[in-house]
């Protein structure tokens, strides 16, 4: 099992676009992969879950990837995230 | 073969195939299955259509709208592939036994309630995506076919009860010939529109979603409002050629584009253009249009879930100052309430809202909202020739009100070291009967008038233009209306100021010749519009026009007014 914890600093927050990035990514991976915000945590190859979190700017977030691929879910994640301006 | 009547809303022949932009019916009942593992087949299935459907659509979307109004549809497909979604919806079709509509409606209902519960207005439009999503697989359950104006891909007429702003700007217009509508006058969006988009459409024909089936052949005539339905040959024929007639007068009109618009005996007036968006000026120049004669901002603020900010409004007006290269362009300050609302301002719902809190009223006690767009003009007007004007003026201290405000953040900008234009006109519109009776006093102090008819008509006549059954009312040559039009016209030239009309009546054929005659100095109307009011004064002497307005404006109804214009212009 891998795992990271995040800041976001995007100033919409995981909204719309990011969120579709995100779920885009983490579905490429057989991976179980989840998002954490306040203590809840959702399955991040899902839009509506990970919309349903309403993570705004300076949001800490924890990404947890677990199966054959999970190292290299992670850091996939991680590009994303800070290619994008998301997070760091 | 059928026949429908209608409202004459833009001018022009069509004939096409009709596509019906109705809503189709998604009722079921929920029902046990037996074979649950088939159900779950056919759940993917839909799923699956709906998802080949949605990339054509995002794909086309992409070419005609851009990545960035196609990232919604983004967006859609990936709820479609959401296992959080997916799998309760198997598994409830798998251990519940029933119908895979159901069990998508249930766990659907589930997810839209709880983005319905969020308090952040962007999270709460998302319950709409979903909506959206369900009744696009729910469509390809029960077999409907769900409406998906943005994938027409050939010649059509569009029917529908209504086309909203939304609707329209979903509309390919390569593709849409001509529309007709149940409901709407001359006056309403949907018509304002057409004219807009120079296609023909004729509206409020009370009946056309029931008569019209999807791929019936029908004829759209915008010139006198009727609809045909599945027409013999022989008509389609004859309205050929009306077509080739149409095309071959805006042909000869189109000559005029660069004449000036001059009466028979040599007296100028402006022939101007209204407009809704930057979009609209190519429309204006094409048809040689003099100028703006009313910009409506209110488009600016619709469609969207937030006040469109100082610096996008000041695009927008540099964009339309700078494309019309020096020639005058009046903005009307934003013009929302009545038949225009803005979900977003959360403004209660009143009985009378056309005699409500709206346009300036609301402005004026807004003023956060004012200020901001004064601003946006005020940084605009160096580039071009801005004239300001404010809706719905009704007492004087109205707009000394708005004008002070306007004179504040002209101040406030100046101290910032921001460019202004030295001399902006400042007017006022013309819709209320107090402005129109009391005009000489506002002479005084407004740099010109501009008189909006469709408005000034329904308060005269006290007949709500929205109301089919008093649409009768609705009189623009009324001498009563006349009379009102003459006492501001009057009163501007009296104080050497100037009066435009930026109504439906200044385009009108039967109008044009009295207001002629009245003095009217500025006449605004549809772009398409234009030339062929062109052609039409160019044939009027103004001194024989003004005979006619001085015995039309002793008539006693409308109908020896429309005889008398009849009469004179004729002979």
């Amino acid at each position: 099992m891998a795992e990271k914890q995040f800041k976001v600093i995007a100033d919409t927050g995981i909204h719309a676009r990011p969120a579709t990035l995100l779920v885009q990514t983490a579905s490429k991976f057989d991976s179980e992969i989840t998002l954490e915000y306040k203590g809840k945590k959702v399955n991040l190859k899902s839009i509506m879950g990970v919309m349903s979190l309403g993570i705004g700017q300076g949001a800490d977030i924890k990404i947890a990837a677990e199966g054959s691929d999970a190292d290299l879910a992670l850091s996939s994640l991680e590009e994303t995230l800070k290619k994008e301006g998301l997070a760091e | 073969m059928t026949f429908l009547s209608g409202i004459a809303a833009s001018n022009g022949i069509a004939i096409a195939k009709a596509y019906r932009l109705v809503e189709p019916d998604l009722s079921f009942e929920q029902t046990k299955i037996d074979d649950a593992a088939e159900e779950v087949e056919r759940f993917r299935q839909a799923m699956n259509k709906s998802k080949a459907e949605l990339e054509v659509i995002r794909d086309r979307a992409k070419i005609d709208l851009g990545e960035d109004k196609a990232a919604i549809f983004e967006a859609h497909l990936l709820v479609l592939s959401d296992p959080e979604l997916n799998t309760p919806i198997e598994d409830k079709i798998t251990s519940e036994h029933v119908n895979a509509e159901s069990a998508l409606k249930e766990t659907a209902d589930m997810f839209v309630m709880m983005f319905e519960q969020m308090d952040n207005e962007y999270m709460k439009e998302r319950a709409a995506d979903i909506r959206d999503v369900t009744k696009r697989v729910l469509s390809h359950l029960l077999g409907v076919q769900v409406v998906n104006p943005s994938m027409i891909a050939e010649e059509v007429i569009i029917v529908a009860e209504d086309l909203t702003p939304s609707d329209t700007a979903q509309l390919n217009r390569q593709f849409v010939k001509g529309f007709t509508t149940n409901i709407g006058g001359r006056t309403s969006h949907s018509a304002i529109m057409a004219r807009s988009l120079e296609i023909p459409a004729v509206v409020g024909t009370k009946t056309a979603t029931e008569a019209i089936n999807n791929g019936d052949l029908v004829i759209v005539d915008g010139l006198k409002g009727e609809v045909h339905i599945n027409p013999t040959s022989e008509l389609v024929e004859q309205y050929r050629n009306i077509h080739e007639e149409y095309e071959a007068q805006k042909a000869e009109w189109a000559k005029l584009v660069n004449e000036p618009t001059v009466s028979a005996d040599n007296h100028h007036v402006e022939l101007v253009a209204n407009i809704g968006t930057p979009n609209d000026l190519k429309g204006v120049t094409a048809n040689g249009g003099e100028g703006v004669g009313l910009y409506r901002t209110e488009f600016l603020y619709m469609g969207r879930d937030q006040l469109p900010t100082e610096e996008e409004q000041f695009e927008a007006y540099k964009a339309v100052l700078e494309g019309m290269a020096g020639k005058p362009v009046v903005v009307r300050t934003l013009d929302i309430g009545g038949d225009k609302e803005l979900p977003y301002l959360e403004l209660p719902k009143e009985m009378n809202p056309f005699l409500g809190f709206r346009a300036i009223r609301l402005c004026l006690e807004e003023q956060g909202i004012f200020r901001t767009q004064l601003r946006a003009l005020l940084r605009a007007s160096s580039y071009g020739n801005l004239k300001i004007m404010f809706p719905m003026i009704a007492t004087l201290d109205e707009f000394r009100a708005a004008k002070a405000i306007l004179e504040e953040e002209k101040q406030k900008l100046l101290t910032e070291g921001q460019k202004v234009a030295d001399k902006i006109e400042l007017g006022i519109m013309v819709e209320i009967p107090s402005t129109a009776v009391l005009a000489d006093q506002f002479a005084k102090e407004v740099d010109f008038f501009s008189i909006g008819t469709n408005d000034l008509i329904q308060y005269t006549m006290a007949a709500d233009r929205m109301n089919q059954r008093v649409s009768y009312l609705y009189q623009p040559y009324s001498p009563s209306i006349l009379r009102l039009v003459k006492m501001v016209i009057d009163a501007s030239h009296a104080e050497g100021k100037w009066t435009g009309m930026c109504g439906e009546m200044a385009g009108d054929e039967t109008a044009i010749p009295i207001l002629l005659g009245l003095g009217l100095d500025e006449f605004s109307m549809s772009a398409t519009s234009i030339l062929k009011a062109r052609s039409l004064i160019r044939n009027l002497k103004k001194s024989d026009m003004e005979k006619l307005a001085q015995e039309v404006l002793n008539m006693q109804t409308t109908s020896q007014v429309i005889e008398a214009v009849n009469l004179a212009t004729t002979k």
